[in-house]
């Protein structure tokens, strides 16, 4: 059975323990993965289909449409591939390139900065099995894994035994869950609950970072003294602890300064790391393969060989300030993820989506092209959460074609 | 979830025998670890007067749709499959230490209690439950690892 696992797709968990029972026409049962996790890997259907001004067309009518659009187009925006495997996102980057495009994906609002710094070493990681094997205090911050990442407490941070921890949460491991409201992952931590107020990230920040070297901690909205102490001295004698950080912190941070202080003053007393709560199953993986080509983790501009880089170059920026004359959106949903406000500049443009699954921006679009679910109907990789590199082969044959394929095909038509 | 005191408060408290124990107390926790049914307690099931106790002990005691004959239930609708109690399940670690009592697929599922099909966690095995059988404990393990109350002793 060992051999036949499958990895799912449904987060960045990217939970390579997945068995699938398959009856004569489609998957029977899955075993293992969670109820995100199944709903991914039983989304898949028969119908292909390329769209222009929503209406049927068949692929070389939706090809020449869209590379009419990039050939017009003198900056071109590409945006998405979160939930692109490794090699479509290269494909989408060489791409790029080609065309001079601006390239950036959601990471640029959450969590680019935080994967830059790693991938750079600026701050301490480690791996989920590192997790699991070592980790004795764990801390959600800003972060909701019961909701987002549903395996993450069971299958890594807090109840599996590991080779360091063979005697079990109860006993070895403490979780703690600081946020603005009690979550499901809150709920689970118990006592070891610090609820703050929306934005008092920073200051809880420095409160412990006076704690580790037993100050006075005090915050804006007084959060007890004595009850940051106690957790400081919790972090303080940690051998292997982790921050699971997530949009929660992310958003409520200017610059990720306070974020650097505290790695440093916890790695001063004890030995901590921190790992991105990161979503979709590969926008950790855009993030690496840019950084790769480029130096750079998003808001990538290229000019005729040349990259540049910087905030202006980002989906958000460069919508408002309506530098990009047309998009190519490849399994994102940004009239759903963005501001309105900036969301209605792209309407302006002319759209080009890609993508396993109708959406807001699919209707939105001069043209869309249906796409393989990268791990369900597509093999390749991905990057996990934790910079982990993940293969896997598709769980069903799909009719609908790779992006990777489609992406091939409009540069050689360029 | 119902407790024995819970229970004991709707009997006769006659303490008559009749139902082979020694007292009303010891009925209540014999229905709780499914010795015995509400119906072995003649008195309650004759009487009009406990016609009511009667119906409301019965139907908590009825193997109800879906629950296990120790009465584990799992609230399917809230369950999204997390898997925190098929980890956190002492049984399960002992019985399978490497495959779920590790956070990862099932190696050995011939003693498992607790496992994740579809999305949502199955329970079988239940005659291996810590809570029930001759050395009970109150193991509350795969009720406390959960966020959403999805599991349930009646
Ligand atoms: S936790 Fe994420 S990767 Fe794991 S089974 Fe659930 S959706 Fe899939
Ligand atoms: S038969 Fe009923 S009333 Fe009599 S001792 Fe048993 S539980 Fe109590
Ligand atoms: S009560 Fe204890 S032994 Fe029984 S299923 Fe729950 S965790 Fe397992
Ligand atoms: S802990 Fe709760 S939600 Fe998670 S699998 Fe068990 S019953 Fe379902």
């Amino acid at each position: 059975m060992e051999n036949n696992y499958h990895v799912c797709t449904g987060c960045s968990l990217l939970c390579d323990d997945i068995e699938v029972e398959y009856g004569t026409e489609t998957i029977n049962k899955i075993y293992t993965a969670c109820r995100v996790g199944v709903a991914h890997m039983k989304e898949s259907k028969e119908k292909v289909t390329f769209l222009v001004d929503n209406k049927p067309v068949d692929e070389e009518k939706a090809l020449s449409e869209t590379v009419k659009i990039l050939k017009n187009a003198k900056n071109p925006l590409i945006f998405g591939l979160g939930a692109s495997t490794n090699e479509a996102q290269k494909q989408a980057i060489e791409l790029g390139k080609k065309i001079n495009a601006t390239i950036d994906d959601s990471s640029s609002f959450c969590f680019g900065s935080v994967v830059e710094a790693l991938v750079t070493n600026k701050i301490k990681t480690c791996t989920l099995e590192d997790v699991r094997n070592k980790g004795d205090v764990i801390i959600f911050w800003g972060s909701n894994p019961a909701d987002s990442h549903p395996r993450h407490l069971s299958k890594h941070s807090y109840f599996p035994r590991g080779s360091e921890k063979q005697r079990g949460w109860e006993e070895e491991r403490t979780a703690i869950a600081i946020d603005i409201r009690k979550s499901h992952t809150a709920k689970i931590c118990g006592n070891y609950f610090i609820q703050i107020p929306q934005g008092g990230d920073v200051e809880l920040i420095d409160a412990l970072i006076s704690g580790l070297s037993g100050k006075l901690p005090k915050t804006s909205y007084n959060y007890p003294p004595k009850k940051i102490l106690e957790l400081a001295n919790i972090l303080k004698g940690a051998k292997f602890g982790i921050i699971f950080v997530g949009p929660g912190l992310i958003y409520s941070l200017e610059n990720l300064a306070p974020l650097f202080r505290l790695m440093q003053a916890l790695n001063e007393k004890s030995n901590f790391h921190l790992v991105p709560m990161v979503g979709n199953c590969n926008m950790r993986g855009f993030n690496e393969n840019l950084f790769t080509e480029t130096g750079y983790v998003n808001s990538v501009k290229f000019e005729n060989g040349i990259v540049k880089h910087g905030s202006e170059y980002s989906i958000v920026e460069s919508l408002k300030a309506k530098t990009v004359d047309a998009a190519l959106i490849i399994g994102s949903d940004p009239f759903s993820s963005l501001p309105r406000s900036i969301a209605k500049s792209l309407l302006e443009i002319p759209i080009i989506s890609m993508g396993p699954s109708e959406t807001l921006t699919t209707k939105k679009a001069k043209v869309h092209i249906n796409t393989a679910i990268s791990g369900v109907e597509s093999g390749g990789s991905a990057i996990r959460m934790d910079g982990t590199l993940v293969s896997f082969k598709p769980i069903v044959e799909t009719k609908n074609p790779l992006e990777e394929y489609i992406l091939k095909r409009i540069m050689e038509a360029l | 979830m119902t407790n024995a005191m819970e229970i004991y408060q709707m009997l006769p408290k006659t303490n008559c025998k009749k139902c082979g124990k020694t007292s009303c107390m010891a009925f209540a926790v014999a229905l709780m670890t499914r010795e015995l049914t509400p119906d072995a307690c003649l008195p309650l099931k004759e009487e009009p007067k406990y016609k009511d106790s009667y119906e409301k002990i019965s139907s908590l005691f009825k193997p109800s749709e879906g629950a296990t004959e120790t009465g584990l239930i799992v609230h399917e609708d809230l369950c999204f499959g997390c898997g925190n109690c098929v980890v956190a399940c002492p049984v399960n670690v002992a019985n399978d230490p490497y495959g779920v009592g590790s956070g990862n697929a099932p190696k050995n599922t011939s003693k498992l209690i607790l496992a994740i099909e579809e999305g949502i966690v199955k329970a079988r095995n239940v005659d291996e439950c810590r809570r029930f059988g001759k050395n009970k404990i109150l193991c509350n393990g795969c009720i406390v690892t959960c966020p959403v109350e999805a599991i349930e002793f009646v």
